[in-house]
């Protein structure tokens, strides 16, 4: 009978284990319900990567037919964790690059600062020129917005939309047609 | 099946027959028409009178003719004219009647007056002859042969085309292309003037009238053209049909200086109530030209603005489908500024539009990127998730009770309309193709902000890439434009089919 008991309180103590897991780490994680947006990591320069160290990456490109994305894999400096990741892999993407390849990127454009929610959503904020600088045009600015977004998602599982910012804001679209009020998810149907 | 033999017969027929002008035949002649055959009989002015041979009568009739002590006999199945030359008296089965010149001898032929068929030689005949002498027309049997006179009246914006057909004759108007309507005559050929109307100018709307077979009159427009407006009246004996031309609005205008615009959406142009038809379920379309103002666009090569194109194409979508259609066509904006993206949406949801259709022109970073684009909304899954449906709200209603109103944020309207939205895509899609430069899948789904507030069925349409130079030049001309105009309506039309008479869509 004894026995009997301290089987019995084991059992509770083990289902109170589980249960506090579930509760307080297991399920915010799974449904993402940070009570914040807390940013896991300051802007990347926070989190230098060693010199010398490269990853490799899909970047992408605009196609032959001008309409979509194309992914070449490239090499990019390793950053230590997501953040840092992420801050190697835009700055890489936005860089110019030598023909054929074509960067739907304006040229001229920066990366001011980069950071990842709990949730998986990244906010790229970006200098001035990726809207000054801009053809203008629906393509040219889907082209733009998911070059940036497949760029992360693609690369990074931890990443699971991005929201672009403009000189630490919050901007309607680029050119009068990409909603970029809300984080926008993968989507691998503009890549050919 | 039945239509089709019909068809197949009428066509036989009146290819048999041809297209009846006086005119149209070289030198003095009269046409002969029947159900089966056309030929022409030369004429001869003789006294000043318009005489045919009585040879030629004879043959193409099957008469007999006899000339015996100074008389002539026309005979034909036991009946008799006798003619007596010098004089412009005539015997008919033994009735006198008169002609305008006793007949003359020309050789060895005798010519009688054209008159001689209608007064002498139609009595006797057993079948109908209708002698039309101004047009130098001889109908055999019971044809239908309406006389047309068309006239027109220039407008200011406009043109006003009237044509009667006497007797009277229902027609069919087709617009052929971007610079031709077709108005095609329920008749086995028609009697008209060659030309129809006297050459306009250069300058006007219509430019020119002329005929077609078999009873069809063609009417060359002017590039201006935007659309056209056509009522049926009958008159005693003759059907009218006013045709209003209406031309596109002028693109060319200079800028307007800044002015304050009214923070209200635009009053929407009054039109005249439709009756006595089921309410259509497409009664207001928005449209939406692309930029505006200090927004540009994007800015093709060679200068062409986006700006200028979408406001250009809107201008003339609305003309074509309010005259066409009779619908109201609201455009987001009719001059040269820009209007924020939620202004536009909330003008359409505002008047209630039951389409919204924003034009826009494209760009690529590859300059040989080129053809026209219709794009939907798409939503994050995120977005669809909260606007999936609820409890709503309860709220008091005016006389006591309470209703259950469902709320759906303004950014995420267009969540409710996304499965017709793309059905109109693809409707539009079917309509362009063939007719404009398309890319490889031209429907398309995005993130486009200026759909997302749309409380109904919406698209974007990019027309072509301004990136590309052939398009530049391609989209900035009436050719591309009207023949855009005319499939968006065409679309428009199928869609409007597609929904039950009054419903929502």
């Amino acid at each position: 009978m004894t026995q009997g008991r301290i089987l019995a309180a084991g059992a509770i103590v083990g289902v109170a284990i589980v249960l506090s897991w579930l509760i307080f780490s297991a399920l915010p994680r799974r449904y993402g319900a940070a009570p914040t947006k807390a940013v896991s990591a300051a802007p990347a320069a926070a989190a230098p990567a060693p010199p010398g160290r490269k990853i490799k990456a899909r970047l992408f490109y605009v196609a032959e037919d001008g309409m979509h994305l194309t992914g070449v894999e490239r090499e990019v400096a390793y950053g230590e964790g997501t953040v840092a990741q992420a801050r190697e892999i835009v700055s890489s993407q936005i860089a110019p690059v030598p023909e054929p390849l074509v960067n739907a990127v304006p040229a001229g454009t920066g990366l001011r600062s980069l950071f990842v929610t709990d949730r998986g959503d990244a906010y790229v904020d970006l200098t001035r020129e990726v809207v000054s600088s801009h053809t203008g045009g629906t393509d040219a600015e889907l082209l733009t917005v998911y070059t940036i977004v497949d760029a992360l998602t693609a690369n990074l599982p931890a990443v699971r939309a991005v929201q672009i910012l403009v000189e630490g804001k919050e901007v309607d679209t680029l050119a009068g047609h990409v909603d970029l009020r809300r984080p926008i998810e993968k989507n691998l149907e503009w890549i050919q | 099946m039945r239509f089709r033999s019909f068809s197949l017969f009428s066509a036989a027929s009146l290819i048999a027959l041809a297209v009846v002008l006086s005119s149209q035949t070289p030198g003095p002649s009269l046409t002969l028409l029947s159900k089966d055959a056309r030929r022409q009989l030369p004429l001869a002015v003789v006294n000043d009178q318009e005489s045919v041979g009585l040879d030629d009568l004879a043959s193409a009739f099957q008469l007999a003719v006899q000339e015996s002590l100074g008389a002539i006999t026309v005979s034909y199945k036991g009946r008799t004219i006798v003619l007596t030359p010098d004089q412009s008296l005539a015997s008919v089965s033994g009735r006198l009647i008169s002609l305008p010149s006793p007949p003359t001898r020309s050789g060895r032929r005798w010519l009688v007056p054209v008159e001689f068929i209608s007064r002498a030689l139609a009595p006797i005949y057993d079948t109908r002859l209708d002698l039309r002498k101004p047009s130098h027309l001889l109908v055999v049997g019971d044809l239908r042969v309406p006389r047309i006179t068309v006239r027109y009246e220039a407008l200011p914006a406009s043109g006003r085309l009237t044509v009667d057909a006497t007797p009277r004759a229902d027609s069919a108007i087709t617009q052929d292309n971007n610079q031709r309507l077709s108005i095609k005559f329920d008749a086995d050929a028609i009697d008209v003037p060659n030309p129809p109307l006297a050459p306009q100018g250069a300058q006007s709307l219509v430019l020119s009238v002329r005929v077609e077979n078999p009873a069809t009159l063609a009417v060359e427009l002017n590039p201006r053209f935007a659309g056209f407006k056509a009522t049926s009246q009958p008159m005693d004996q003759t059907m009218r049909q006013v045709i209003d031309i209406l031309a596109q609005s002028d693109t060319t205008q200079p800028a307007a200086p800044a002015q304050p615009q009214p923070a209200q959406p635009p009053a929407a142009p009054e039109l005249p109530p439709l009756f006595g038809t089921p309410v259509s379920a497409i009664r207001t379309i928005a449209i939406d030209p692309g930029h505006g103002g200090e927004d540009e666009g994007v800015k093709g090569i060679n200068g062409t603005k986006e700006k200028d194109i979408t406001l250009a194409i809107a201008r003339r979508a609305k003309a074509a489908i309010e005259a066409r259609l009779g619908v109201r066509v609201l455009l987001t904006r009719d001059d040269d500024r820009n209007v924020a993206l939620d202004e536009r949406t909330a003008i359409a949801n505002n008047n209630k539009a039951d389409l919204y259709v924003s034009l826009h022109v494209n760009a690529s970073p590859r300059r040989s990127t080129i053809g026209a684009t219709i794009v939907a909304a798409t939503f994050g899954k995120d977005d669809l998730l909260s606007t999936a449906p609820n409890e709503g709200e309860r709220v008091p209603t005016f006389g006591g009770g309470l209703r259950d109103i469902e709320l759906v944020p303004w950014d995420l309207a267009q969540t409710r309309h996304l499965d017709r939205s793309v059905s109109f895509a693809e409707i539009l899609e079917q309509q362009l193709t063939n007719h404009v430069p398309l890319v490889q899948q031209p429907v398309q789904r995005a993130p486009l902000r200026v759909l997302e507030s749309a409380n109904m069925p919406a698209v974007l349409i990019e027309v072509g890439y301004l990136t590309n130079a052939d398009q530049e030049k391609l989209i900035a001309g009436d050719g591309f434009q009207n023949t855009f105009v005319q499939a968006l309506y065409d679309a428009v039309v199928r869609f409007r089919d597609s929904l039950p008479a009054g419903a929502t869509p």
